[in-house]
């Protein structure tokens, strides 16, 4: 049972993925990244790892695609007319595909991870104490960084949105 | 029988208990619009619906005219009327997603159950066991996570519908939820921070959260409520928002968007819409009940293996702590706090005016959130100090 859900979970949310990227509609593309996110926190699940599981639909699926529709239906994006691919400029295809390149380069070379100790992972993955303790210890750096990252990305969007203030049609 | 149930597979157990939930859940979402009616036009000074009745039920000679008078058969010719009328799909809408919007409306609501504990039993050594589908560590966060996919049928159904109101109706949805879950989710981190004591396995568990309201003594024994009055206030409002109750009904506000989300639904599909919200309704007041209300046990101060204890001694027949006997005291007390919770809804529905959007926008992020963060650092420090 158990590797057979894996399994499902696991060609569901890359079907799901590949909709995100092929879907001209945007809404139908927003769907199929939450249909995507859902077969994600089925895979935590079926690793025993219900807290990510339901961090993950609670925080991405929730809020985030919620938001991601909100602003598809604010911007009211017709699929057709999005600029086409050859406008890219030579910088970005040449960035995207050296990331794709390292990606399968990756998964070819180190595709199997090595095995944690497994007697501690189904504890950190089920028990609440021992992740927040290790998201306070051992993880705490990557936790802060991560923290400050958003708050810059916050003041960002607050200065962008800040310029509109002269304008009399948007308040 | 009891042996049959248990020879059955772990699957079809599951099944089972799911599908008994389920069989109470629905129909209580339909009794909630019957009270509906029926609270709306107490408040206001009306009989509320008191003409429908089927034949047969007259000839009973007390319990039918009462019937009667309660509206029960409105209720049920609603629901007639709702199965029978024609399902009209308008010509300009997206049919999938027209179609999917009640659908998805209607799984969040109904799952959600399956991680709210409603009852106990005392077991032969006296341990109070909590009674539910799936008795989870992280309860309250299952809770959550599933409960806010619900707000995707409301976008799904405004978007798909085509057309002004119902899109304005699935936009301002999508905003407020997220708005108003932020709030809710801080209100209540001072009741897990107080029940994972130093020492004790970290838990977000709801049975646990009634356990530590059941202990001995004054401190043990009171209620969340009391304890933390402006997590409980903080909670409450943004379960109306959560809800879409009035008045915080944005997304339906029938006096300027005709009727929201829904304006184009009719027959079932609209029906679906509403059991969900009341469904919503159900869940949100029992996991009010749970976390601030004491969960099962009747009274402040006192614990349903109190109440059993004392039941027992003095009528002194071993039948009183029979599980079975105490699972139905204790579902029967918890279900008369959800329907007080319910009642609330209502009772607020029918004397608060509705809101504006931005003063909506401007209660959840500059009052209700600052509140919610700040009580959350005063109970950080306070418990800190007192588990020391």
């Amino acid at each position: 049972m158990g590797p057979f859900l894996f399994n499902l979970f696991a060609v569901f949310s890359v079907v799901c993925a590949a909709g995100v990227v092929l879907n001209k509609n945007a809404v139908n593309a927003a769907l199929c990244l939450l249909l995507s996110l859902v077969g994600v926190a089925g895979l935590f699940v079926s690793l025993e790892a219900y807290l990510l599981a339901f961090l993950l639909l609670l925080v991405y699926a929730g809020a985030i695609v919620a938001l991601f529709l909100f602003i598809v239906m604010l911007l009211d994006t017709k699929g057709d007319a999005r600029p086409t691919l050859h406008k890219l400029p030579l910088l970005a295809r040449v960035m995207a595909f050296a990331l794709v390149g390292a990606g399968v380069g990756s998964f070819v070379v180190r595709g199997q991870l090595e095995s944690p100790d497994l007697s501690r992972t189904p504890a950190l993955g089920a028990s609440l104490k021992l992740y927040a303790y290790q998201l306070f210890t051992t993880y705490l750096l990557p936790v802060q960084i991560l923290g400050f990252l958003l708050l810059v990305a916050m003041l960002g969007v607050i200065v962008l949105s800040k310029k509109f203030d002269g304008l009399d049609d948007i308040k | 029988m009891v042996d049959f149930y248990l020879q059955l597979h772990p699957v079809v157990q599951g099944l089972l208990k799911g599908l008994a939930v389920i069989l109470v859940i629905f129909p209580l979402g339909g009794l909630c619009s019957m009270a509906e009616r029926k609270v709306s036009a107490w408040i206001q000074g009306r009989q509320g619906p008191n003409r429908a009745i089927v034949p047969w039920a007259a000839w009973i000679p007390v319990i039918g005219p009462f019937l009667q008078r309660i509206g029960l058969f409105h209720v049920m010719a609603d629901g007639g009327k709702m199965l029978f009328k024609e399902d009209a799909l308008p010509g300009h809408v997206n049919k999938f997603y027209f179609v999917l919007a009640p659908i998805v409306a209607m799984i969040p609501a109904l799952t959600t159950v399956t991680t709210v504990p409603f009852g106990a039993y005392l077991d032969p050594s006296g341990q109070v066991i909590p009674i539910g589908l799936a008795n989870v560590d992280i309860g309250l966060l299952a809770v959550f996570a599933v409960s806010s996919l619900g707000v995707y049928s409301l976008i799904l159904a405004g978007w798909a519908s085509n057309s002004k109101y119902p899109f304005l109706g699935g936009v301002r949805a999508s905003a407020q939820l997220i708005s108003y879950e932020l709030s809710m989710a801080l209100s209540v981190i001072p009741v897990f921070l107080w029940i994972n004591e130093p020492g004790s396995e970290g838990t977000m568990s709801l049975s646990r959260t009634v356990a530590f309201q059941s202990q001995p003594g004054f401190w043990g024994g009171t209620w969340f409520i009391f304890l933390m009055p402006v997590s409980a206030f903080i909670f409450l409002i943004a379960l109306f928002a959560e809800t879409n109750r009035q008045p915080f009904d944005m997304p339906e506000s029938e006096s300027d968007l005709v009727g929201g989300f829904h304006t184009e639904y009719g027959a079932f599909k609209w029906g679906l819409f509403f059991v969900a919200e009341y469904a919503h309704m159900i869940i949100g007041s029992a996991v009010f009940t749970l976390l601030f209300l004491g969960g099962w046990n009747p009274l402040p101060w006192v614990s349903l293996a109190d109440l059993m204890n004392w039941a027992h001694h003095a009528i002194g027949s071993p039948l009183v702590i029979h599980p079975l006997v105490v699972g139905l005291i204790s579902i029967g007390i918890f279900l008369g706090k959800v329907i007080l919770g319910i009642f609330f809804f209502m009772w607020v529905r029918w004397t608060v005016p509705r809101f504006r959007y931005d003063q909506v926008m401007e209660l959840g992020w500059k009052k209700l959130l600052p509140l919610a963060i700040a009580n959350l650092l005063a109970y950080a420090i306070g418990i800190a100090i007192i588990q020391k």
